[in-house]
């Protein structure tokens, strides 16, 4: 583009005639005469592959904003037909179902992106002095970010919609003191209701994405007005009194225009990002909606968008007594730390290798999270709820067992057992695996772990009546390996099979 | 910014007028200051005004006061006695878009006679592993019965009744009651909410509308 509005070779009639209106725009406007400073900026040559995140999360935002424009002139923000409206756009508007996938997809891209840049910033501590806002304000972005696709995640109004925001409620009453405030506010009323809806909508289209493309632009501001950074390199610490007249020499003395020198980086990978982005989408689909918003149909196992299964984990995995420091004060507490950390070291060395500690924390906290997402993912915890009802006792497990032994295994598979425990492979993972539980357990405990419960497993003796419970240790008791033994004590005395006659 | 402010000196200067008088019939400071006043008290009565409604909007929800209303849910005859029942019942508060979220469902257990509250008398009980049920939870207006959210008190996830092991199970975080509502294990700090509930002229009816939560349930 400037290239042509700066030929050097007379301009031909034709060319002439396109010009005319160009520098008659450039004249009244000085649009040109304002971009181009800022586009030919200097910045480090140093400045290579690394900085490319931030740019990404940048198009993907711009993305967002496109594809979300569109879709506001598809959905309709109501509870009553929200879920029906989705349905209409993947099914029935021409290449609607490409719109929702691309803006579903085009979210976790954003996190991700985001993610990677504030990684990227944290380990080459960019943050220090003189860019301590510019990281400041993206903290916010980063948290904007994170607003947005859980907001956008409820508009869906689907099963996951519906009982995520029960989840969020949930959260937000256990604020001591003003709980039930936050909780009605953020309902809209005492309930998950339309007037739920509308509020996620007026949030998730015009707050947040307001108060985002201000702080988007402060964010670019400061970054041209400190520039951006060098690689950091061992043994040139930050010197907040002389860093700023260093950075103005060594930019002046061997700096790259921004445009084109390091916006081709950006472009390639932005550009590999966007196709990759648009195939994921076309591979992948839509995200959702799973199932009508239905608060009466209780048969739904709800799981909340990929950026927060992290949090889904973390909240089953938490010991209970901890929950109210986890949920609400470590939040709080991550944010003011992330808030202060330029404050408190604004100085020093930038490079990754001097400040190993930061460098672990990057580790540990990308291990935690990616662990917990694989959890959050896998669920262990939860109860499989048809496990009983829909998959069989293994063939092997039935064979060659006496009748009392078989009655028993019909009776774990009746009473729920397996969406705790294991059979075969098969079956929930809560609870240990049953298949070599008689190595384990002898018979007085397997009877008294049925009948009283402990260690996280509820009790059966209400719901189970002796003999049942007698036929179920009966038949774990043949559960171990073949050639290995059961805890039983040689010649222990197992009781006689009661005549079935009911105790309770 | 200001180099680049440079190459456009051609522009007019809109700025140069300040220097001179802005209007040469005006009457000096104190009437200056008088409209500059005016003006700020106009804009701060017409501002003020135009908050009522926005305000409304953007708190409202948390300042309005919702009672507890008695809601119907149906012939006691529906709940017949030693079974858990699922009922559904609609909001007392409902607004015209609500859709399928104008609707709430909850657990109804009809105690079986003579076992209101003995949980543990039948078998010996590990107490440690079930907290004992809300004094409360049972109804001085419906002795027999007792009426849960389906929330769970962990995280408000919706819980399933398993008639066989007489155990409700949560889908998300792995919570498990028992059929009296007391926490059987995991994550949970609570037992199941009750709904206070009442039988008049034979049908059963409970106190809600509000989504059950740990800071006011009982």
């Amino acid at each position: 583009m400037s290239d042509a509005a700066s030929p050097q070779p007379k301009p031909g009639p034709l060319l002439g005639a396109i010009l005319v209106p160009i520098r008659w725009l450039e004249d009244r406007t000085g649009i040109g005469a304002f971009l181009a400073p800022i586009m030919t900026h200097k910045v480090p040559p140093s400045a290579r592959w690394f900085y490319v995140f931030g740019s990404a999360t940048l198009m993907f935002f711009s993305l967002q904003i496109v594809t979300g424009i569109c879709l506001g002139t598809l959905y309709a923000p109501s509870a009553s037909n929200a879920y029906e409206n989705l349905v209409y756009i993947d099914t029935a508007v021409p290449f609607g179902w490409m719109l929702r996938a691309i803006h579903g997809w085009s979210s976790n891209a954003m996190v991700a992106m985001m993610i990677l840049h504030m990684v990227q910033v944290f380990l080459h501590a960019t943050y220090k002095f003189p860019r301590e806002l510019t990281w400041i304000v993206g903290v916010f972005l980063c948290l904007l970010t994170l607003a947005l696709a859980f907001t956008g995640q409820v508009l869906r109004w689907d099963q996951d919609a519906y009982w995520g925001i029960g989840i969020g409620a949930a959260i937000a009453d256990r604020i001591p003191v003003f709980g039930n405030l936050a909780r009605d506010l953020l309902l809209g009323g005492p309930t998950i209701s339309g007037e739920t809806l509308n509020r996620f909508f007026a949030l998730h289209v015009f707050v947040l994405p307001g108060i985002t493309i201000a702080l988007v632009g402060l964010h670019l501001v400061l970054v041209l007005r400190h520039g951006i950074s060098e690689m950091p390199k061992v043994g040139e610490p930050v010197d907040p009194a002389t860093y700023r007249e260093t950075y103005e020499a060594r930019i002046h003395k061997d700096g790259v225009p921004f445009w084109p020198d390091a916006a081709k980086r950006d472009l390639v990978f932005c550009g590999s990002m966007l196709l990759l982005l648009v195939a994921v989408a076309l591979w992948l689909g839509p995200i959702g909606p799973n199932g009508l918003p239905d608060p009466t149909d209780i048969d739904t196992n709800p799981r909340p968008d990929l950026p927060f299964l992290w949090i889904f984990g973390l909240v089953s995995l938490i010991p209970p007594a901890s929950e109210t420091l986890v949920m609400l004060v470590a939040p709080g507490a991550l944010i003011i730390g992330l808030v202060l950390l330029p404050i408190l070291s604004n100085g020093g060395e930038r490079a990754p290798s001097r400040r190993p500690m930061m460098v672990l924390g990057v580790v540990l906290a990308a291990t935690a999270v990616g662990i917990l997402t694989w959890e959050g993912r896998q669920s262990p915890w939860s109860p499989v709820m048809d496990a009983w009802s829909s998959i069989p006792t293994p063939v092997e497990y039935v064979k060659d067992r006496g009748p009392l032994e078989l009655q028993g295994a019909v009776v774990i598979q009746n009473a729920q057992c397996r969406n705790c425990h294991e059979l075969g492979g098969q079956g929930g993972l809560r609870g240990p695996a049953l298949d070599d539980v008689a190595t384990r357990l002898s018979y007085d405990q397997l009877v008294r772990q049925i009948q009283q419960g402990g260690g996280n497993m509820p009790a059966f003796g209400k719901s189970l009546t002796s003999a049942e419970t007698e036929a179920v240790a009966r038949f774990l008791l043949t559960m171990h390996p073949a050639n290995e033994q059961t805890s039983n004590p040689p010649g222990a005395l197992l009781p006689i099979p009661p005549q079935a006659a009911e105790r309770r | 910014m200001s180099e680049s402010n440079e190459p456009k000196a051609s522009l007019p200067q809109v700025g140069a007028a300040e220097g001179e008088s802005p209007c040469a019939g005006c009457g000096g400071g104190d009437r200056r200051q008088f409209m500059f006043k005016i003006g700020l008290g106009l804009m701060g009565a017409g501002g003020a005004a135009a908050t009522v409604p926005v305000v409304s909007a953007m708190l409202g929800p948390g300042l309005r006061q919702y009672l507890e209303q008695w809601v119907d849910l149906g012939s006691v005859s529906l709940y017949p006695p030693g079974e858990t029942r699922f009922a559904t019942f609609s909001n007392p508060w409902t607004s015209p878009t609500d859709g399928l979220t104008a609707n709430t469902g909850c657990w109804v257990r009809h105690v079986p006679a003579g076992e209101v509250g003995d949980r543990g008398k039948a078998q010996p009980m590990d107490t440690s592993s079930g907290d004992p049920p809300p004094s409360n939870a049972f109804n001085p207006q419906a002795p027999d019965f007792q009426v849960f959210a389906v929330n769970c008190a962990h995280l408000g996830c919706p819980v399933r009744w398993f008639p066989q092991s007489r155990l409700f199970m949560c889908p998300c975080h792995g919570g498990v009651y028992y059929e009296d509502g007391s926490r059987a294990s995991g994550p949970p700090p609570r037992s199941l909410f009750p709904y206070p509930a009442k039988i008049e002229n034979g049908h059963l009816w409970i106190d809600a509308g509000r989504l059950p939560g740990l800071q006011e349930a009982p």
